[in-house]
């Protein structure tokens, strides 16, 4: 179990041959993630890492039977891998790129959901079903097997929830990371109903940071949908309004996305949230124990 | 990306979207040559700097004589200008614009951003104009009329009818033609120039029965000037702090803030919440820096140095979550750093993931005076402790 991505995931990997996709790709077989063939136009017979590349991505579909993307193609030209992957028939993209333009991702996401493609990202760190599969460039080495999942905004402030996590004794089913951008192509939401579906799955950790009000809408539907204990972590309850604090999607504009507000609405959903970083780990052990 | 008034004034005008004539001036007797080429009096004298509140901090003026004009340019141009959004130091204002004074009938509001909710851009009229946005839609929401733009169809003919007719009272209906064409023109320079923000705060109706953007402000989002190279060319390094230019000229993410404890951290999420811990610990940041998910030895080397250039800081805290950055990479960047800038403060390195054996084995090496924190908590508490 696990949602979205499992040992059953056969990856094609667009900008397999640039230095960024290169390196990962090696690091994903090294994790036991199914490379099946790697896209780069214009450089079909080469091979990354004995993987074949290929000129299109619908070939990665038709012949090597690709059901999942990972995208390493720099901004100009992601929006074109993305349509491009959704159109050839893939079910899951996973787009890593940081630094795509707003208005791309904007006319995107409705052409992905016309497709039906599930579109994770981008700016993420990706998805990993520990133990099965990954997708992105997450250390594979700190997750742990178990039963919770994770949902973050966030890159390397994942890396240090799921490392408490794993230390406190609590494997994880799925983490995803949505995408520290302003327009992404999944909601919390949308990966906590899969959550609930799903039977590995006992509790869930979610990691927001300041802007937009995705949190806010998550704590509502927690309250009113969700069935599963639920810790939340908000970054940036120090952060200056009007500065854009790394990932584009920081930043808090006209009074809205606020760390404190965030914080509240959890909260007044009852939702459990941690304050201090350090202490993600211990309060896991108190609100999951008995999941 | 932020630009001036007086620049995101040349844009408006070159979409067709009406403006005040005015004069760029950097001088005060070039203030005066503005004016006397410009209908008046009244003349405007309006500070050219990005921060918002300027009215506020004296630095739009009015004034009615070539005598004045001089008197005013002098003053805003003399002294740093105190705004709510420019900190206690102000900024110095090195550019005015002169424009003819409007007699005003109506003032509106409009502007275009990006909805992240509905996943478009959306279009704000309102007809408290000349106030804070964020105001009215607290106070007065009934006020304040948005429309999300489907990126399709552009800003449709209905969208503007829908705001026109809200109107109360309605203006002469022959109006409506004017309001449609500057919604729509504003819309496509939004669209056409990858704009994350437009506003015209006020947008005027003169008591002749014309529609003027009165003031004029324009954001763009970073990850499209790749594409808009005329616009990248607008940027103004003097609005930017020393060392947050230094920092961008490095690839690095930094903001200087306002407490005294350097941090350094790898990636943007686990920057802001180690800047939290550290304000939870009782102690204030002085910066936000990510040096990235990847970053190189190099760019720890530069980091680094940027923090120590600031006179401010007082202790050092860095904290590392080795993912695809090792800690190895980290730990010779910080000794690279330590070698050609001393360092005079106590330093705290916090240090997890791949290669953290190496990275820690690298720094006790070194010789570098330095502690070991175990976890975050620990570093906020122990960095937090050498200020207070």
């Amino acid at each position: 179990m696990g949602i979205l991505v499992d040992e059953n995931t056969k990856v094609v990997v667009q900008g397999i041959t640039g230095k960024e996709g290169a390196f990962h790709t090696k690091q994903m077989v090294a994790y036991g993630t199914n490379i099946v063939a790697g896209v780069t136009p214009g450089k079909a017979g080469e091979e990354v890492e004995g993987i074949p590349v290929l000129n299109r991505i619908k070939d990665a579909v038709d012949i090597y039977g690709a059901n999942t993307s990972c995208i390493f193609v720099p901004p100009p030209f992601a929006s074109d891998a993305m349509l491009d992957a959704a159109d050839a028939g893939i079910d899951v993209i996973v787009c890593i790129t940081e630094g795509i333009p707003t208005l791309d991702m904007i006319k995107a996401v409705p052409f992905l959901r016309k497709y039906g493609a599930i579109l994770i990202g981008p700016n993420t760190p990706g998805i990993i079903s520990p133990g099965k599969t990954k997708v992105g460039i997450m250390p594979g080495h700190i997750h742990k097997q178990g039963g919770i999942g994770v949902i973050s905004r966030s890159g390397t402030l994942t890396y240090e929830v799921v490392d408490q996590l794993t230390r406190a004794g609590f494997g994880q089913s799925t983490c995803i990371g949505i995408g520290g951008d302003p327009i992404v192509g999944t909601s919390f939401i949308d990966h906590l109903t899969r959550f609930r579906e799903d039977g590995e799955t006992k509790g869930v950790v979610l990691i927001g940071e300041i802007g937009g009000t995705a949190e806010e809408e998550a704590a509502e539907y927690i309250e009113g949908e969700f069935n599963k204990p639920v810790v939340a972590f908000i970054a940036g309850l120090t952060a200056p309004p009007g500065r854009r604090m790394g990932h584009a999607g920081a930043i808090i504009s006209g009074g809205k996305g606020k760390a404190e507000d965030k914080i509240n609405a959890l909260k007044s959903h009852g939702i459990t949230v941690v304050l201090n970083l350090g202490q993600l780990g211990k309060t896991a052990l108190q609100v999951f124990k008995d999941s | 990306m932020k630009i001036h008034e007086f620049q995101a004034k040349d844009l408006f005008h070159t979409f067709g979207i009406p403006v005040p004539s005015g004069k760029l001036a950097t001088t005060p007797s070039q203030a005066v040559d503005g004016a006397k080429s410009l209908p008046g009096p009244p003349w405007v004298v309006k500070a050219q700097i990005h921060a918002g509140g300027r009215g506020k901090g004296g630095g739009v003026r009015l004034a009615n004589s070539y005598e004045e004009v001089e008197r005013t340019a002098d003053e805003i141009l003399s002294n740093p200008l105190i705004t709510p959004q420019t900190g206690p130091s102000g900024q110095k204002v090195r550019k005015l614009l002169i424009e003819e004074g409007l007699d005003i009938n109506r003032e509106f509001y409009l502007g275009i951003v990006i909805d992240r909710k509905l996943e478009s851009p959306a279009m704000i009229f309102s007809q408290a104009g000349g106030m804070e946005i964020e105001e009215v839609s607290v106070k007065h929401p009934e006020l304040v009329l948005i429309q999300a733009i489907d990126v399709t169809h552009g800003f449709m003919p209905y969208q503007a009818r829908n705001f026109f007719y809200a109107l109360e009272p309605m203006p002469d209906k022959a109006m409506l033609k004017e309001f449609s064409s500057i919604m729509s023109m504003l819309y496509k320079l939004f669209i056409s120039k990858d704009c994350s923000l437009v506003e015209i705060n006020p947008l005027v109706l003169t008591r002749s029965g014309k529609v003027v953007a009165l003031d004029a402000k324009i954001n763009f989002d970073d990850n499209a000037l790749f594409r808009q190279k005329e616009i990248a060319q607008l940027h103004d390094p003097y609005e930017m702090d020393e060392l947050d230019a230094k920092a961008s000229q490095y690839n690095l993410n930094y903001i200087r803030l306002d407490g005294n404890i350097g941090a350094m951290v790898n990636g943007a999420g686990l920057a802001m919440a180690t800047m939290d811990v550290i304000k939870l610990a009782g102690a204030e940041p002085a910066n936000f820096l990510d040096v990235g998910g990847g970053a190189s030895e190099e760019m720890v080397t530069n980091g680094l140095k940027i923090i120590l250039s600031d006179k401010r800081v007082k202790a050092i805290l860095i904290n590392i979550f080795g993912g695809i950055m090792r800690c190895d990479v980290l730990a010779r960047g910080v000794v690279k750093a330590a070698k050609e800038v001393e360092i005079k403060v106590p330093l705290i390195v916090r240090l997890e993931g791949t290669n953290v054996e190496e990275g820690r084995e690298i720094l006790k090496e070194s010789n570098l005076d330095f502690s070991v924190a175990k976890d975050m908590e620990e570093a906020a508490s122990m960095v937090a402790r050498q200020v207070s």
